[in-house]
């Protein structure tokens, strides 16, 4: 099995155990990180991709994919994580609400 | 093959670079958007005119060629695409002042409306300059990135009502949209691995049967379909729809969920075609037909009138999946022309509907539809605006929802698989179920009711809606233009494809 073959499976599998970690997880932190674990696993499979025969220069394609893959990455990973965060305080805040038995459905707009 | 034209890059840059304004500039933001919206519009006329004048054009960007370069690439079903945002984003960018304007005007909470009139016309305009690069783009990668400029600004716009249930779908729908994405690019991977380019032209010229392909297109489709929420992948949209605010639901629902079911049908019918095969057509036609009887059985139960409008884009979905095994993979039918015109239509009447039930909501303060009875005294504009996208929805003449059933019921019976026919007549029937419960309700005036109905009226909040209502009816009297158009389109690619050298 060539290096490159072996980089490529342990992406693919990388990208397997994060979407089982998608499903399989329910706290909201532990599904982002899988969707980044997905992520990382293409990644590989993209560099491994620009590996070329010995003598021969590194495709730069596959590697100019990847840092746009990660710039997205990080944004989309920014925005997840925010959006966790206000549905964490919300469930926090009607948890105590809930202690007081005193929450009522407020209108807001729609 | 074709000219290049400057102009194909002004529908992605003017509305990113206004988006860019509007955050900077709180004062200017409305006349920015305005602005923007007007120019995007004068745009895609003049592609528009290049496209029946000359046929399809391309654009290297930066002027790198292939097979470095970043194409783009405007032909029929893009251009129409295009004209179709630039119509319902313009009437969006209207309704959204009206309504936001109302809201700061009636406040529930005084500063937080202020703020989001400013984030909606930032996000609303780079989503729109999103839209308009995927449909332009002819880079399976380029496609990949717009993808997710997509999934990052819709899902901010759902979130935008602060309102916990719309988070919570928000963070669903993002996550959703990701997971779609790194399908999508997986799909991508294998396919730069087997052939070493990422533009599509050059693509539809390799393609063969091989493993890797069909593996490729298999996960690519998956990722789409998440996207486009197909039935039974359709659980997050819903709540994500019903619970924006309404001129984001009208967005969500006229132009976003267009964006993946296009490339979708570009993938199957344009690019991959060989190696698609009937068994997955068919698969998608049962998928569709689940969604249209499933969507229109939800709708006709829901309570809540948003609700009910998000239920009918479920199932309007179908219709266009319906598509699939209908455009016949020989090539025979002009196989855009159902998908293209179904889209339009729904893309008009559905905002149209959003919009409508987003001003009786603000009027109102609810949306539950037994207690709206009597609305038209109020609101007759928007009323007015609701029942006419409704008979675009249920399809009935001379709408552009008519002429895209009429188009698939007639290839159904022409290809001899009438059973096709009998769903696009059963959602017919299911949605003139659901929106004869809400029109009845609207158009009657009960005797002595009162509805607490918070006065006054702005006509941004009604005007907006009733043109793209009226847009969509009088489609089906334009039929012959798009199609001509389509036709035009394919008549130049038709005689490229003869060409010795192939496609360029």
């Amino acid at each position: 099995m060539s290096t490159t073959m072996l980089y490529s499976l342990t992406g693919l599998a990388l990208f397997v155990y994060g979407f089982y970690g998608l499903l399989a997880s329910s706290h909201l932190l532990r599904k982002i990180l899988a969707l980044n674990v997905m992520s990382t696993g293409v990644f590989l499979i993209l560099v491994a991709t620009s590996y070329r025969q010995a003598a021969a220069a590194v495709d730069p394609v596959p590697q100019a994919m990847v840092l746009t893959g990660i710039v997205v990455g990080v944004s989309t990973t920014a925005l997840a994580l925010t959006l966790a965060c206000k549905v964490q305080e919300n469930s926090n805040f009607k948890n105590r609400m809930a202690g007081k038995n005193t929450q009522s459905e407020r209108f807001s707009g729609g | 093959m074709s000219t290049a034209s400057g102009w194909i890059i002004v529908p992605i840059v003017v509305p990113l670079a206004a988006g860019i304004f509007t955050f900077i500039s709180g004062r200017w933001a409305f006349a920015a958007a305005l602005t923007a919206a007007g120019v995007n519009f004068v745009s895609v006329g003049i592609l528009l005119r290049q496209l029946f004048l000359s046929g399809p054009c391309d654009y290297w960007i930066g002027g790198w060629q292939a097979p470095l370069g970043i194409r783009l690439w405007l032909d029929g079903p893009a251009a129409l695409m295009l004209a179709m945002t630039a119509i319902t984003g313009a009437c969006i960018t209207l309704y959204g002042r009206g309504y936001f304007s109302f809201r700061v005007a009636y406040p529930t909470r005084a500063s937080r409306h202020e703020r989001q009139q400013r984030y909606f016309e930032t996000l609303w305009l780079l989503l729109w300059g999103a839209i308009n690069g995927l449909f332009l783009s002819a880079d399976i990668f380029n496609i990949y990135v717009t993808l997710e400029l997509v999934a990052v600004a819709a899902a901010a716009l759902t979130a935008l009502s602060g309102r916990p249930a719309s988070q919570i779908a928000a963070l669903r729908y993002l996550m959703i949209s990701l997971l779609g994405s790194l399908s999508y690019l997986l799909g991508l991977v294998f396919i730069y691995r087997t052939y070493g380019v990422l533009d599509l032209q050059l693509i539809r010229g390799l393609v063969a049967g091989v493993p890797a392909v069909k593996a490729a297109l298999a996960l690519m489709s998956v990722g789409l379909l998440l996207k486009s929420a197909l039935f039974p992948m359709h659980f997050w949209l819903p709540p994500a729809h019903a619970n924006a605010l309404a001129p984001v639901s009208a967005i969500l629902s006229g132009l976003v969920v267009k964006t993946s079911l296009y490339l979708l049908f570009r993938f199957w019918f344009e690019i991959f075609t060989p190696v698609v095969s009937v068994k997955a057509v068919t698969l998608l036609g049962i998928l569709g037909t689940g969604a249209i009887i499933w969507g229109g059985l939800q709708a006709v139960r829901h309570i809540r009138l948003k609700m009910l409008i998000a239920y009918s884009t479920v199932s309007q979905i179908g219709y266009l999946f319906l598509a699939f095994p209908l455009a016949g993979l020989d090539g025979s039918t002009p196989v855009w022309s159902m998908v293209i015109f179904m889209a339009l239509s729904h893309s008009c009447a559905k905002a149209a509907m959003f919009m409508a039930a987003g001003a009786i909501f603000l009027h109102v303060g609810h949306d539950r539809i037994p207690e709206l009875a009597g609305v038209r005294t109020y609101l007759p504009v928007a009323s007015l605006a609701f029942a006419i996208a409704g008979v675009n929805i249920v399809g009935l003449p001379p709408s552009g929802g008519f002429i895209a059933k009429w188009l698939l019921l007639s290839a159904a019976l022409r290809s001899g698989a009438w059973w096709w026919g009998i769903i696009v007549m059963a959602g017919s029937f299911l949605a003139a179920a659901y929106i004869y419960r809400v029109i009845r309700q609207l158009l009657v005036i009960p005797e002595n009711q009162q509805l607490a109905v918070r006065q006054p009226h702005s006509a941004l909040l009604e005007w907006p809606a009733l043109f793209l209502a009226v847009t969509a009816l009088v489609l089906g009297l334009m039929a012959p233009l798009p199609l001509a158009l389509l036709d035009s389109g394919n008549r130049v690619l038709a005689a490229c494809a003869n060409m010795p050298g192939g496609l360029p």
